[in-house]
């Protein structure tokens, strides 16, 4: 056991995971967190706090997570290289390890021109490839990049991010496969409505045997409304859309209840992917909908192995 | 080259204030050849402040100058005489030129009319691109020759990343080309995709301005 995580445990037994994406608020709200973790409960073996995502400043996701855990929801911090030096990422990756957090999604970070502070110095010392090297580096060599030896060092499942739907495909599996080979323990993808294009990218990944190598889990949205759909085609880099699935969202009576149906659709296409180890539900604003999914295909309950996460620190 | 921009008249009008006698003093290197600060923006310049004064309805008295390299002292001393008998000097430099101009002359008011953007490359008639970031350790070897540290939004060592669409940088599709997609476009026609696999490790920052301010001693040429 490299974390001894919940969600560790689950993927070494070989078991469907699921996974969640809880946003931080835009202030100190402590039961805005609280609620959330209170819906995911029981419907997720861990959950994802976004570290001040699109650049728009939030509750700290390491905060956010202690309050989680109080949930008894397990938490998987992002930690992206944009606000922080090396330093500073070293820092909260030690005060995160002795408040019990052990799952860390590595990830470069949105730049700061998309989000609330674009006057803002960007940050970018290290990269999340150098990042996923360093968390590896300070679990398994127990030591700091700059050299000094961690006596207690963190024991993290360390994760990374993959986008199957960037140009080209040639340097999206190189950049997958040199995740894995820093240190990846698990991958989640970018959120997949293009089915064809996914299969495309998992046959490289499964031909080449990374699948075997590292835990990837399959980004799924469900979409909200026709707007939502069109606005993620159009605007948000890195995600496809494809025009049959913008039709459906166009047409359906219930637009909410179209888009709940296509993620579900997808997520059964996904779990006959054999390399595809679990999902990764990025419900942006709609936590609520996911004990539903979740229910709708079939895998609730939650096994669960670390059921009193508090005792854990 | 460094490529400069011209600041807006305003903010020059708000710098010089009350000025009624102003020396320009341009640059025939590098701020020249990208338009921003040879002669000829010089004299541009020097009407645009003097009808802006004439708006105001005052006068002002301009002398125009040009350095051959501003950064260099011996040429700055070509020009003593006026920058003597000036008490504001408006430098169309770099910001290395203002700097000099202002360390020779201590008593003097020296202000910058150029804002100094980069070093870089005219890309067309009009448009000049940063390419290199200065960083004090040149990697270019291992990119096909095209930097990262300059040309990546996010100066990654081991891009893209998820902002490369359709070869562009969701910074600014318009104006920015994914530095990342040129160099794994550049690797694949060396025939060197491979080396791509190689995981760039954590740059040392410390030859870049992270170490403070820098200084290259040559110790064979000093006397």
């Amino acid at each position: 056991m490299k974390s001894g995580s919940n969600l560790e445990k689950i993927l070494n037994s070989g078991k469907f995971a699921v996974t969640a994406e809880l946003g931080p608020p835009k202030s100190a709200n402590k039961e805005f967190v609280i609620k959330r973790a209170q819906i995911l409960k029981n419907y997720v073996d861990a959950t994802n706090l976004t570290d001040n995502q699109t650049a728009i400043v939030r509750m700290s996701s390491i905060a956010a997570a202690r309050i989680v855990m109080d949930e008894n929801v397990e938490p998987v911090i992002q930690i992206t290289c944009r606000d922080r030096n090396r330093i500073a990422i070293q820092s909260d990756v030690l005060g995160a390890a002795a408040l019990g957090i052990k799952n860390i999604l590595c990830i470069t970070g949105d730049h700061p021109r998309f989000g609330n502070h674009p006057d803002s110095k960007n940050v970018f010392d290290i990269n999340s490839m150098q990042l996923i090297s360093l968390l590896k580096m300070m679990r398994d060599e127990q030591k700091v990049l700059g050299g000094d030896v961690i006596k207690t060092p963190p024991k993290i499942f360390i994760g990374a991010a993959a986008n199957p739907f960037i140009d080209s495909l040639e340097s999206r599996i190189i950049r997958l496969e040199k995740k894995i080979k820093a240190g990846a323990d698990f991958i989640q993808t970018q959120c997949i409505f293009d089915m064809n294009r996914f299969s495309e990218w998992m046959k490289i990944v499964e031909d080449k045997g990374l699948d075997r190598k590292t835990h990837i889990l399959a980004g799924v949205t469900p979409i909200k409304s026709y707007n939502m759909a069109k606005y993620m085609a159009e605007n948000v880099s890195g995600i496809s859309v494809p025009p049959k699935i913008l039709k459906r969202m166009e047409s359906a009576k219930d637009p909410k209840e179209e888009g709940v149906n296509i993620c579900i659709e997808i997520i059964e296409k996904l779990r006959k992917i054999k390399g595809i180890h679990g999902i990764h539900i990025m419900a942006i604003q709609w936590e609520e909908i996911i004990p539903e999914i979740v229910k709708r295909i079939g895998l609730y309950p939650r096994s669960k192995f670390d059921r009193e996460l508090c005792t854990n620190w | 080259m460094i490529v400069a921009d011209r600041k807006p008249i305003q903010e020059i009008m708000d710098m010089i204030g009350d000025c009624e006698k102003l020396l320009i003093v341009g640059c025939n290197a590098c701020v020249a050849v990208c338009m921003a600060g040879g002669e000829k923006e010089v004299s541009e310049l020097a009407s645009l402040i003097k009808i802006a004064k004439r708006k105001q309805n005052k006068t002002i008295e301009i002398t125009e100058q040009i350095t051959e390299r501003q950064c260099e002292e011996e040429f700055v001393k070509e020009i003593e005489k006026e920058i003597k008998n000036h008490d504001i000097i408006l430098s169309m430099a770099c910001g290395v030129g203002v700097q000099l101009i202002a360390k020779m002359y201590e008593g003097k008011l020296v202000y910058p009319a150029l804002n100094t953007k980069f070093m870089g490359l005219p890309e067309e008639q009009g448009q000049w691109a940063e390419t290199c970031a200065g960083c004090g350790d040149c990697k270019l070897a291992d990119f096909g020759g095209i930097c990262p540290v300059a040309r990546c939004s996010k100066s990654l060592l081991n891009g893209p990343c998820g902002g490369s669409v359709d070869g562009k940088c969701e910074v600014d599709p318009e104006n920015i080309e994914c530095a990342w997609q040129l160099i794994y476009d550049k690797m694949k026609l060396l025939g060197q995709l491979d080396k791509l696999l190689k995981i760039e490790p954590a740059k040392s920052w410390k030859t870049s301005r992270d170490g403070g301010p820098r200084k290259v001693i040559k110790e064979e040429v000093r006397l």
